[in-house]
């Protein structure tokens, strides 16, 4: 390829293709996420969820798609045209904008920052005023309060998720998400292992960053309607949709670079070989799964009642039987290539893991009510994040100037956390004479 | 505008508000305003400074059609009032007609219809678990709720082929003698029943979110509870222990030991204790009540042609909202002179104002929930 193009726009060639193929296959997979939840909750629910579009309703994102984008699109009178039309493309610009210092892979990222994670931080968060545009630009009391309320959210939670973050980096010593995984790979676990209380608070604070139940007050369906989103309906409303989406997808990728082990499969270092053969053991996994499913399809597909059911479980048991064979080739194909391919695939299956953490919690528990919201974020998530940042950094003290153990201190160092999160909890408890005398709680 | 500040909203035009002030109109058609109740609120930032519920919208002139049918005709109407617990209003209506005739229903009725209207009793409120927690953001518990509801609707619909609107009793009596099956059906329903309540109480009782957010919200003391005439689950959260079934029982209540809950705060958390403990006893009750029905006849001799002599009536019954009442004025002829319904979600959406000032806008959907309105009983 390289004797095609001029060398000196060969260093932006690859970063445009990646650019190209996320803005493509994102809108794509935020639908397939929509289907999954819906799944998930059906699961969960004693249902089955969609089941009409295609084989277990698998065309239904398609179908939503389409009705989504042929809907008429109607702008309130007494809305702040320009305004109310700029808000979701705010929202969805940061939001996308985000991908670009993702990496999904060893070589599938836009660009290497050397600051990433800072800058994956500081776009997102810029979508806020996407909220609050058009939360006010709608003119309606609902969207009004939806927004105010995201905003407030937004900057309580926002400070807990990133103090949670920094315990992380302070064991990679580094921003660039890059250099994070591979400190992970170098230290020989998973940063959840060592800050597990990070991790949580992460997870905590990136729902409510995410507007995700139970903190899904800016647009509580039982109390504001809809919140910001009251107005808006078709393609823009999409859009919003599509924004919030792939926030959850970013969170999620950056849980799984900070504290899971970014693109790194399980046990990264375990590299025997399947006997007779030059093929690792757990990069065997890949493509087994995909094999599994593609069986698992053609078994179902002559039980699809409707022909074109069949035709489309049959197609989609092929895939996998294509991807699966993709898998296989990937193994012997040039290092980078290979590196690509498995990095990419076990960094997705760890977002999904992530985002099914979202779904299972969002089905589990009821909402937040606002000063709750505010409190649990005040008074117990952010003292939290500040103390185990300082006994993280102590034990990094002690392990790297004093010698000690790392592991012992990090242990030290998550007991000495735990105590700090009991007496927080406690102590608001006392405060809240609400759940004073609520049985057994 | 005028320059006195209205107390009420009637009129959002004449309002004088406050400079941090705004009036938020919630419903007719809202998720959470149970049907078409409209809520206008009068919020300084997040909370409820004033309150007012507008009602009418789904309004039918039951008490007038009753004036222009017989008696027996204006029975399945009653079903239409509060439609989630159809059999109670049927109850209630017929037994205040048989009190009209001076007639009594036969041993074997009065118990199959107390397990018939306990069982309401429990899909009513069934459905009042599923929508209150779906209100305050718990999406799954509605789900388990309809497929308990379900069952019941099930034994319905095989006992008269109705499921909602039953019209499952007759002024006298039963229409239809029990089917085949009918004793096993309750007593599975009752046995599963036990184990899936549990269910549903790991799901929110002790949830801390669950608990912050009903316990102290919507508080109704004792003495405002009977000013205001609030009857049902409602009172019986704020201490009064008092349920028609064992005040002034009727049907068979008598014969049927049962507790009646009550919880000290009337505060949300214990609408909700209160109503989960009221579904076991009513379980109880139909378990009871199943074990030994009476043979005999299922009809008391009414005749035809329904003639109550001149005269009055009133006659209530502790339906699953509270105390369903019905006063009938009869002039001698084959139709009610008059007929006035007490339909205790309309009493009990007074106290909404008092349990709603002062808390948050997401309170306020929890208070519409915890009172257990419907809205074709509070319009009729």
């Amino acid at each position: 390829m390289g004797h095609l193009i001029p060398p000196s726009i060969l260093p932006y060639v690859l970063p445009v293709v990646y650019g190209v193929v996320i803005v493509a296959v994102l809108p794509l997979m935020a639908g397939y996420i929509v289907l999954l939840e819906r799944k998930v909750m059906a699961d969960m629910q004693a249902r089955l969820g969609p089941m009409r579009v295609g084989p277990h309703g698998l065309l239904q994102p398609i179908a939503d798609a389409v009705k989504l984008l042929l809907k008429e699109d109607i702008i309130p009178e007494k809305a702040d045209k320009l305004m109310f039309w700029v808000a979701p493309l705010v929202s969805v610009t940061m939001a996308l904008l985000a991908y670009s210092a993702m990496p999904f892979g060893p070589a599938f990222q836009i660009a290497d920052l050397n600051v990433g994670l800072l800058f994956i931080l500081a776009v997102s968060s810029l979508g806020i005023y996407g909220i609050v545009l058009g939360g006010w630009a709608s003119n309606s009391h609902y969207s009004l309060l939806g927004a105010l309320r995201s905003a407030a959210q937004l900057v309580s939670y926002e400070t807990a998720a990133g103090l949670g973050l920094v315990s992380a980096l302070l064991l990679a010593g580094s921003l660039s998400l890059k250099d994070i995984v591979q400190a992970q790979y170098d230290q020989g676990e998973w940063f959840v292992f060592s800050v597990p209380i990070g991790f949580f608070i992460y997870l905590v604070g990136s729902i409510a960053e995410t507007n995700r139940a139970p903190f899904d007050l800016p647009e509580a369906e039982s109390e504001l309607v809809a919140g910001y989103m009251t107005e808006y309906s078709g393609f823009r409303w999409s859009l919003y949709f599509l924004a919030e989406y792939a926030n959850m997808i970013i969170v999620a990728g950056i849980a799984t670079t900070l504290f899971l082990g970014g693109w790194l499969r399980p046990f990264p270092r375990f590299a025997d070989h399947l006997p007779g053969t030059s093929v690792e053991i757990m990069d065997a996994i890949p493509g087994l799964v995909f094999l599994g499913v593609a069986a698992y399809c053609f078994w179902l597909a002559p039980k699809q009642p409707v022909k074109i059911q069949k035709i489309v479980m049959a197609t989609v048991g092929g895939l996998c039987l294509a991807l699966a064979g993709a898998m296989a080739a990937a193994l012997f194909a040039p290092e980078g290539v290979r590196q690509g391919v498995y990095g990419g695939f076990w960094f997705l299956v760890k977002v999904m893991a992530y985002l099914y953490a979202f779904l299972w919690i969002r089905f589990t528990f009821p909402r937040y009510r606002f000063d709750q919201l505010m409190r649990l974020g005040w008074r117990f998530l952010i003292p939290l994040a500040l103390v185990n940042l300082i006994a993280v950094a102590t034990a990094r003290v002690a392990s790297e100037e004093w010698g000690w153990y790392p592991r012992i201190t990090m242990i030290l160092a998550t007991i000495f956390t735990l105590a700090v999160a009991l007496w927080l909890a406690s102590r608001d408890q006392k405060h809240e004479p609400a759940t004073e005398t609520a049985g057994g709680d | 505008m005028t320059d006195t500040r209205t107390s009420g909203l009637s009129n959002v035009e004449t309002t004088v508000l406050g400079a941090d002030e705004i009036i938020l109109n919630m419903g007719p058609q809202h998720p959470s305003t149970h049907g078409v109740l409209r809520v206008k609120l009068k919020l300084d930032g997040e909370r409820v400074v004033d309150s007012e519920c507008i009602i009418g919208y789904l309004h039918r002139g039951v008490e007038k059609i009753a004036e222009h049918r017989s008696y027996q005709q204006f029975a399945p109407y009653v079903d239409r009032m509060d439609y989630v617990a159809a059999v109670s209003n049927g109850l209630g209506y017929c037994e205040a007609v048989e009190k009209l005739l001076g007639a009594e229903a036969p041993p074997r009725a009065r118990v199959v219809r107390t397990i018939l209207t306990e069982l309401q009793r429990i899909a009513s409120h069934l459905l009042w678990l599923g929508t209150h927690a779906l209100d305050i953001g718990a999406l799954t518990p509605v789900f388990y709720c309809f497929r308990e509801r379900e069952e019941i609707l099930k034994i319905f619909e095989k006992y008269c082929g109705a499921r909602l609107t039953t019209h499952a009793f007759r002024i006298g009596g039963l229409q239809y003698e029990t089917y085949d099956g009918f004793e096993s059906d309750v007593k599975r329903f009752c046995e599963d029943f036990t184990h899936r309540i549990d269910e549903y109480e790991t799901l929110l009782t002790e949830n801390r979110i669950w608990v912050g957010r009903t316990k102290g919200v919507g508080i109704l003391s004792a003495a405002d509870a009977i000013a205001l005439g609030v009857t049902g689950p409602v009172l019986r959260a704020s201490g009064v222990k008092w349920d028609l079934r064992k005040a002034m029982p009727y049907a068979a209540y008598a014969d049927y030991q049962f507790d009646i809950p009550t919880r000290p705060t009337g505060d949300t958390y214990d609408r909700y204790i209160v109503r989960m403990e009221e579904m076991r006893q009513s379980q109880r009750i139909c378990l009871q009540a199943i074990e030994n029905i009476p043979a005999g006849a299922i009809m008391a001799k009414v005749g035809k042609v329904l003639k109550p002599p001149p005269g009055e009536v009133y006659h209530s019954i502790e339906a699953p909202k509270g105390e369903l009442g019905y006063y009938i004025v009869s002039d001698g002829t084959t139709q009610a002179y008059r007929v006035r319904v007490r339909p205790p979600s309309f009493i009990n959406l007074q106290a909404f104002d008092r349990m709603a000032r002062g808390s948050l806008v997401a309170d306020v959907v929890a208070i519409i929930g915890t009172i257990d309105i419907v809205l074709g009983e509070v319009d009729r």
